[in-house]
């Protein structure tokens, strides 16, 4: 009986623990998105919240300058893309990026010690130089997917060198082992597709090579779609990822029962629809063709640039810094230049 | 007297082991000499064996158990042979069919999906070996063949996901990996790429099937344990009398619903509801991608799925709007 008795708390102790990781602590929040009875909903927990907004916090901007008067190209040495900004808001605005992208390093980490401010010495000065371009062309370019709130240096970084999220290929999605075992690039635990056993690099086919995300058939009756349930599971894999990069689920942007169809999807599959080529254009023209600059510890485990994904900017949030807008004190990164396109 | 309202099965008998009727034909005869396990009998018969294995029971072992391995391997491989990660992975390890750029190929590159197709072929030949065993032990008996054609039901809609409709479609590439979670992110898949199978009739079907079988399954067990204390087990004793426990459970339902089935067709309801879940399940995915490609735009298309009011400003599709990357 003793032993009995021993064995019911055991099991309950089991059943107990695995329930506690299992479910989300209450409450949670359920948002209805579309026409009822669709279950188009978002589903929130007012503590991951909070520590969304904990996480999510915008620094203060440096107080302006009086303006100088004088262009940055007047008073500074090989200035590239800013040249036409008032030098005292550039003075601000290296000041802020310094706080955005390089707080513990200080100036040194672009401008190398002993020499002039206006020395490319150091790799890190080339690529936020490009960067900057980049930054530009977003805000100018690409008003489609980032409106006007628009991004700066510390919409990705967050006081990090290196954004906390990019991503390189992925050496085992290639990895074929002689006579068995292949994977296909799917099959194991997949943190990129929400440790489901889809495809673990659903980056590199989607958001550096331009291959096709659609995958669902435009007629009732079979005519000329061959897309296979393989591809499907890409597809899939890219989508779970995104879902996760946002902090959202997938009625976010699709009404489920027809997960094809623009005319049931909410606005916001048109925003992610430019976003995913915003990625890509990003990804080829400006992180790609940094290649030669990076040094050899930047790069991949194939020797590859870091490069972008969703989350690189939304880190959980399905607005970046929840909605919140920087670019409104630094107008200068909001302007289009013919640098910027300067591939 | 002993109850029936327990978990577990209160009555255990224990005699001399009892070999089974005699056998008409055949080299084989029963293997072992029958014993006795106090906790099977908690769930069910407490005596154990003999079994008749015979050449297919035999020949369907051997096959069965060189598909486990060549998956089994094919898995361990995958994870470079490591047998902690072998273990922590396992739900999610797979053998996958062959890319849909090899089609039909009647015998892929092994480490393309040809393990898989040899797999597939020794498993098959292991499920239908099986098939005939169970036919076979089955008329030994003396018995109907309901059993084997129960079964076949389950094996055509192996046949159809594996087989029948990668044949049709013209690619191996269709058809389902051998792996724990790969299968479900693949049947998860299949819906999503022909546009939601949910609005396939025949998914209907075979859904209202499967949860009807499980009501059934419940409505019967539950109604045969309650009349067990009066021996209601005992069914078939009790079928020709007035006041029995079978009567009393037939008037259960008369009084409740005002139909009951009876002692023998209850089990006939329990046999088509059981058969017809596979059975119209493999109609519906045979049909899936050769004859309908969108099921959601199918049922549209005959009045089957609703359309709902529109509350977002409406959206189009940027690929079609000029000006827009595509």
């Amino acid at each position: 009986m003793k032993f009995r008795f021993a064995l019911a708390l055991a099991l309950l102790a089991v059943v107990a623990v695995g329930l506690a990781l299992t479910l989300q602590h209450p409450p949670v929040v359920a948002i209805q998105g579309g026409y009822r009875g669709l279950g188009m909903m978002q589903v929130y927990n007012p503590q991951t919240l909070e520590a969304k907004a904990a996480t999510n916090r915008v620094p203060e901007p440096s107080p302006k300058l009086d303006p100088s008067g004088q262009p940055s190209s007047a008073v500074y040495q090989n200035v590239q893309v800013l040249k036409d900004v008032d030098s005292n808001e550039l003075l601000r605005l290296m000041n802020d990026i310094t706080q955005w992208v390089a707080p513990d390093q200080g100036c040194a980490y672009c401008h190398a010690e002993g020499e002039e401010l206006s020395s490319d010495k150091l790799y890190t000065k080339v690529v936020a130089r490009r960067m900057l371009q980049m930054t530009r062309h977003i805000n100018a370019d690409w008003k489609s997917h980032v409106a006007d709130t628009g991004v700066t240096c510390y919409t990705c970084h967050r006081g990090q060198p290196v954004p906390a999220y990019v991503w390189f290929q992925d050496p085992s999605s290639v990895d074929v082992h002689g006579l068995l075992g292949n994977r296909g690039g799917k099959n194991a635990p997949a943190p990129s597709a929400g440790l489901t056993a889809l495809p673990s690099d659903p980056f590199e086919a989607f958001l550096d090579y331009a291959n096709e995300i659609r995958v669902v058939s435009a007629t009732a009756l079979p005519e000329d779609d061959h897309s296979s349930i393989k591809q499907t599971e890409w597809t899939y894999a890219l989508m779970i990822n995104i879902s996760n990069a946002l902090g959202v689920n997938c009625t976010f942007c699709h009404n489920s029962r027809s997960f094809f169809a623009w005319d049931q999807s909410t606005p916001q599959r048109a925003t992610a629809y430019h976003g995913i080529r915003l990625v890509r254009d990003l990804n080829k023209n400006y992180l790609e063709g940094l290649s030669a600059q990076f040094p050899h510890e930047r790069l991949g485990p194939l020797g590859d640039v870091p490069k972008i994904n969703c989350r690189t900017c939304h880190q959980g949030a399905s607005k970046p810094l929840l909605g919140a807008s920087m670019i409104k004190d630094y107008p200068e990164l909001a302007v289009a230049s013919a640098a910027s396109n300067a591939r | 007297m002993a109850e029936y309202q327990n978990l577990f099965t209160q009555v255990q008998l224990r005699g001399p082991a009892y070999a089974g009727v005699p056998l008409e034909r055949g080299p084989w005869t029963r293997q072992g000499a029958g014993r006795f396990s106090y906790f099977l009998g908690k769930i069910g018969d407490a005596q154990i064996g003999p079994i008749y294995l015979g050449w297919t029971g035999l020949t369907s072992l051997l096959c069965g158990f060189i598909a486990f391995e060549i998956i089994g391997l094919n898995m361990w491989a995958s994870v470079n042979w490591d047998p902690i990660q072998f273990v922590r992975q396992l739900p999610w390890l797979a053998l996958e069919p062959p890319p849909p750029a090899y089609g039909r190929c009647m015998l892929c590159p092994l480490n393309e999906g040809g393990w898989w197709q040899i797999a597939g072929f020794f498993l098959t030949l292991s499920i239908l070996l099986w098939w005939v065993r169970v036919y076979r032990r089955a008329r030994a008996l003396g018995m109907g063949t309901h059993l084997a054609w129960a079964f076949a039901s389950a094996i055509w809609l192996y046949l159809v996901l594996g087989f029948i409709r990668p044949l049709l479609m013209g690619s191996w590439g269709e058809a389902v990996p051998f792996g724990i979670f790969p299968h479900l992110d693949w049947t998860a898949a299949f819906s999503i790429r022909y546009g939601n199978l949910f609005y396939n009739p025949f998914h209907m079907l075979s859904i209202a099937f499967l949860y009807g079988s499980t009501l059934l399954f419940a409505m019967h067990g539950a109604t045969i344990l309650a009349v067990s204390r009066l021996g209601g087990e005992r069914e078939i004793e009790q079928i020709v009398d007035r006041g029995t426990a079978a009567e009393r459970a037939a008037l259960f339902w008369r009084w409740t619903m005002g139909f009951n089935a009876t002692v023998e067709s209850i089990h006939r309801w329990a046999w088509w509801f059981a058969v017809l879940c596979p059975l119209t399940g493999g109609i519906g995915i045979l049909l899936t991608g050769t004859a309908v490609d969108n099921w959601y735009l199918w049922a549209v298309k005959h009045g089957v799925a609703p359309s709902y009011p529109q509350v977002f400003p409406p959206v189009a599709d940027p690929a079609a709007l000029p000006g827009v990357s595509p």
